[in-house]
């Protein structure tokens, strides 16, 4: 299936740059005339396609300046020898395909990256690998183009002197779709990009967060994996976001999150599987954003709210075998949580019409006392705890006492 | 000390209780794995079965066995045998029949159920490591609030007195006292207040292994130094170790001094 749309996308390319001109393909190889990619890309028409045979060719600063297909053939190896950035594309219907780029030269003063995109429509970056980078893909101030299938993978040890493995920077409609990213700061990061649509990503064991949104809106992400990261998954001053179908795994440690929402509005949260996280989901700020048939399976927190969230929507959702299932801050609630499965509910339901007879509370004392002083963690599934859980469920003083869910569901949502 | 042992031993587990015992373990252990199918929910339930249930029932037995078995305690003390001998034999009677019911309980579902071949297994054993120590801490225990007491209706209230304390007081007042001096650098408190309770030591020393490892990571650089390594486990394994000694050194100070 991969195989045939992979295909399909470099016929239909193909087809697209023949009808456009009379396009010729260049070689590149180490025993062709043309040794470089320099100076094949020096010698092309717009249009042309450039042909780049198995090999090393050690280059960097390299600028594509016209509309050009770069193909590589069995992945030859672009070694930029840490001098710096290795590919600029400035140029509108740029391709890149199939390259092996290495050595992306660190520096603290300009983010020098494998492949750079400047002020460019319709470029089409694809199976491409990334090894020992600094940033990875950039693309800067450029609108629809495509990132499709490249493999990303980094060796970064400290979040100071390490890059990000794609990097939207004031961009429009740009699809970042099945690509792999591992172990540089933040696997995918977006800043000022409107229209984005990510999908199918895998993206792990990165020094920083997974993903990174910054003022973004109305971008969309579906289908990814967001596994081991530093502090999983950041989606920031953001409006009209729409989160699908993702899931968020193992981001363990004192300062990681599974997702952490800050000023976001208008949000839509659906069917994301939330797995071992110290918090599933960390909110601030947020308003009017709904979360619906998400799966919050053994996290430490499964909803940490902090304040000023307003307006939002709970619902029909699997709470499961969280540490805390609700974490407040404060006395006030004005979200909604109705028709959700809660694993520690323990009412009834008599007329079996499969929702509970005794509305639920997920926060517990417990949880607010933690709030307010971290160090009583240590006393956590004592029995005194749960004592005082039971009593405070009884009589609310602590907690919000409008927080409830008044149409708990018996059964979980498969 | 052995012969002692023995005739305790052997005493115990033809005795009802102990099986009363066995047969709990083995039903709360079936019904929760063949309910629940998850094995490492059932481990965390049966953490909090045994850290509240087998202190009581230590403590329990061990008073109520050595009231009971008075009268054959003060026939061989009239033998010529050391009187440490005796005591110490007629604990470590009960305490490892205790033991044994527990292990056997709770063993037998478990590797019914597939434990061998389960990532689970280290917590399981984890588990049962605990539930020994406690078996061990909470009859040693009893036995000295039992000498200390001739009457036995004070020596039950006060053993019963002890395990709430250690069950319940002690945590209420922990809380208490972390709320009241909240503004104030609490971790190497928490963590030494926490080697003051055995009860309070097992229940960290699971949780470490479980769930929350990460999450008493959240609050600060000694948990986190604490928590997050090895010296956690061991610190926790030899401050229970201690809790043993104690007690049965208390013990054999106290026998030999009581006047009969």
């Amino acid at each position: 299936m991969k195989t045939f749309t992979l295909h399909k996308v470099l016929f239909i390319l193909i087809l697209f740059v023949s009808q456009f001109s009379s396009a010729k393909a260049k070689t590149v190889c180490n025993t062709c005339e043309l040794k470089s990619l320099k100076e094949a890309i020096a010698v092309a028409h717009a249009g042309d396609t450039i042909l780049v045979k198995k090999g090393t060719y050690k280059e960097y600063n390299i600028v594509v300046d016209k509309p050009l297909t770069i193909i590589g053939e069995n992945f030859p190896v672009i070694d930029g020898e840490d001098q710096g950035e290795i590919i600029r594309i400035v140029s509108d219907y740029v391709t890149i395909d199939g390259l092996f780029i290495i050595n992306v030269g660190t520096s603290y003063t300009s983010d020098h990256a494998a492949i750079r995109v400047v002020r460019s429509k319709n470029f089409l970056i694809q199976n491409v690998v990334l090894e020992k980078l600094f940033f990875g893909i950039y693309i800067e101030k450029s609108n629809h183009g495509k990132i499709y299938h490249n493999k990303i993978i980094g060796d970064a040890q400290n979040e100071y002197n390490s890059g990000n493995g794609i990097q939207l920077w004031y961009s429009k409609n740009v699809v970042v779709e099945k690509n792999i990213v591992q172990k540089v700061r933040d696997g995918i990061y977006l800043e000022f990009s409107d229209h984005i649509l990510i999908k199918d990503n895998i993206s792990t064991k990165n020094l920083r967060y997974g993903l990174h949104f910054m003022f973004s809106n109305d971008d969309v992400y579906t289908n990814n994996t967001f596994e081991n990261n530093g502090a999983g998954v950041a989606v920031m001053f953001s409006k009209r976001i729409k989160m699908n179908q993702n899931t968020f795994r193992n981001n363990w440690g004192p300062a990681a999150y599974g997702l952490l929402l800050k000023e976001i509005n208008d949000a839509e949260i659906y069917n994301n599987v939330f797995e071992e996280n110290t918090t599933a989901i960390h909110i601030e700020g947020s308003n009017r954003v709904t979360y619906s048939g998400n799966n919050f399976t053994r996290n430490g927190y499964a909803l940490k709210v902090h304040g000023a969230c307003y307006a939002n929507v709970y619902e029909k959702n699997n709470f499961a075998h969280n540490s805390f299932a609700v974490s407040y801050n404060s006395k006030i609630n004005d979200n909604v949580f109705k028709n959700n499965y809660w694993s520690s509910y323990t009412g009834y339901d008599l007329d079996n019409d499969g929702v509970g007879d005794v509305p639920y509370r997920p926060v517990k004392l417990f949880s607010y006392i933690v709030n307010q002083t971290p160090e009583t963690i240590i006393l956590m599934r004592s029995l005194f705890i749960g004592i005082i859980d039971f009593s405070e469920k009884v009589s609310p003083v602590f907690t919000p006492d409008n927080l409830l869910d008044m149409s708990p569901q018996i059964k979980r949502y498969e | 000390m052995f012969k002692i042992l023995k005739y305790s031993f052997y005493d115990l587990i033809r005795s009802r209780w102990s099986f009363v015992y066995l047969l709990f373990y083995l039903m709360l252990g079936s019904v929760l794995l063949f309910l629940n199918n998850d094995l490492s929910k059932a481990v965390i339930t049966l953490m909090n079965v045994i850290i509240i249930l087998v202190p009581l029932i230590g403590t329990i037995f061990g008073v109520m066995y050595y009231y009971n078995s008075k009268e054959f305690t003060e026939l061989l003390l009239a033998q010529p045998i050391k009187r440490s001998t005796i005591f110490i034999g007629q604990y470590l009677g009960v305490a490892l029949s205790l033991s044994l019911s527990l292990i056997i309980g709770l063993g037998i579902p478990f590797v019914l159920y597939g434990l061998f071949q389960s990532n689970e297994i280290w917590d399981f054993v984890l588990l049962l490591i605990t539930g020994l120590f406690l078996t061990l801490i909470f009859t040693a225990l009893a036995f000295n609030i039992a000498l200390y007491n001739e009457n036995r209706i004070k020596g039950f209230s006060y053993a019963i007195l002890a395990w709430l304390f250690m069950a319940v007081i002690y945590d209420g007042l922990f809380l208490m006292s972390l709320i009241a001096f909240q503004s104030y650098p609490l971790d190497s408190f928490s963590i030494t207040a926490t080697m003051f309770n055995p009860i309070d030591l097992s229940r960290i020393l699971i949780l470490l292994k479980l769930d929350i490892s990460a999450l008493l990571g959240y609050t600060g650089a000694v948990f986190q130094k604490f928590f997050g390594t090895g010296f956690g486990l061991l610190l926790s394994t030899s401050a229970l170790s201690v809790w043993v000694l104690l007690p049965v050194f208390n013990m054999y100070r106290k026998c030999r001094k009581k006047d009969f």
